[in-house]
């Protein structure tokens, strides 16, 4: 539902109050950007998407309807945005709506080497991040956004399925498919990663 | 079918249940079936490691942290939009101290 302040933010955006505009984009460019980056993975298709997602959002702001929060409908746009720009870029891999269920095979986890409990300083050295932003740069689209939007930026599954017009049994099967590509791809990094201490990674 | 119940890794399960490990670790399943994974882990060691390595792997990217926008992105975006007269870098950020 929408707050009371949203709500009267929304009205002066719709009545062209170039000061709302201001305010508007100051409290949401920051969630926006970090979206575009981590859905597009560069930082000058961000910036694309970044300023197509309010470009957007000003001409359409007349059919803001108040039935969900504007940064729920500013993330959609952003999303859809983003979705878009990566379907040119890989025309096979994203469709928006279209449930992607395939065989489970390729899903069968085949790392078993438990890097729970390394220590902190080695997951999360700067080389252990840089691996796991592209882990989730080379996700299908279809599962980064859903990864992206539930587990990085925290949205609930409804609010996920909400923004990317999914029904929720299709944000929960990406978000488990794209969560046991990521652990298989962070077990062999750091089962294998030669700072890393290798306790118990013999069979 | 016979079921004879050996401890060591069922692999069979091990796929029956594989589905449902996203879910348990946002804690999301019926107690039942939460119970009965339990269960099967308690004999698993494999399926322990995957949920523990699940589990880890979430919290990890939850606390990844968060790409910041650069200042000369938010002013281009505020030129974009025709908002230049109000934008300001954002005293936060130490980059930002330079203009004007
Ligand atoms: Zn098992």
């Amino acid at each position: 539902m929408v707050s009371s302040s949203d709500a009267e933010l929304a009205a002066r955006l719709q009545a062209g109050d170039q000061a709302a505009y201001a305010q508007f984009v100051d409290e949401h460019s920051g969630h926006v950007y970090r979206l575009a980056l981590r859905m597009m993975g560069n930082e000058a298709d961000a910036e694309d998407v970044l300023q197509e997602t309010f470009l957007s959002a000003f001409k359409s702001i007349d059919r803001f309807e108040a039935r969900s929060s504007l940064s729920t409908w500013l993330y959609r746009i952003a999303s859809n945005a983003a979705l878009m720009r990566l379907r040119r870029y890989e025309p096979d891999q994203v469709s928006v709506d279209e449930p992607v269920e395939r065989d489970d095979g390729d899903l069968l986890p085949r790392q078993f080497f438990d890097f729970c409990c390394l220590p902190e300083e080695d997951l999360l050295r700067d080389e252990a991040r840089a691996e796991m932003d592209r882990a989730v740069d080379e996700l299908p689209a279809t599962l980064r956004s859903v990864f992206i939007l539930r587990d990085i930026e925290g949205l609930s599954t409804d609010e996920t399925a909400n923004t990317l017009n999914l029904s929720v049994s299709a944000v929960k099967s990406r978000l488990m498919r794209a969560r046991l590509k990521l652990r298989e791809r962070l077990s062999e990094y750091f089962a294998h990663e030669p700072a890393a201490v290798h306790v118990g990674d013999e069979e | 079918m016979s079921t004879h119940s050996h401890h060591h890794h069922d692999s069979e399960s091990c796929r029956r249940y594989l589905g449902s490990l996203s879910d348990y670790a946002d804690g999301a399943l019926t107690d039942e079936l939460c119970a009965e994974i339990e269960a099967h882990m308690e004999g698993c060691e494999n399926c322990r490691v995957v949920v523990n390595t699940l589990t880890k792997t979430i919290l990890l990217y939850r606390q990844s942290p968060a790409p910041d926008m650069p200042d000369a992105v938010k002013e281009r975006l505020y030129k974009v939009l025709h908002l230049e007269k109000f934008y300001r870098s954002d005293p936060t950020d130490p980059q930002g101290s330079s203009s004007t």
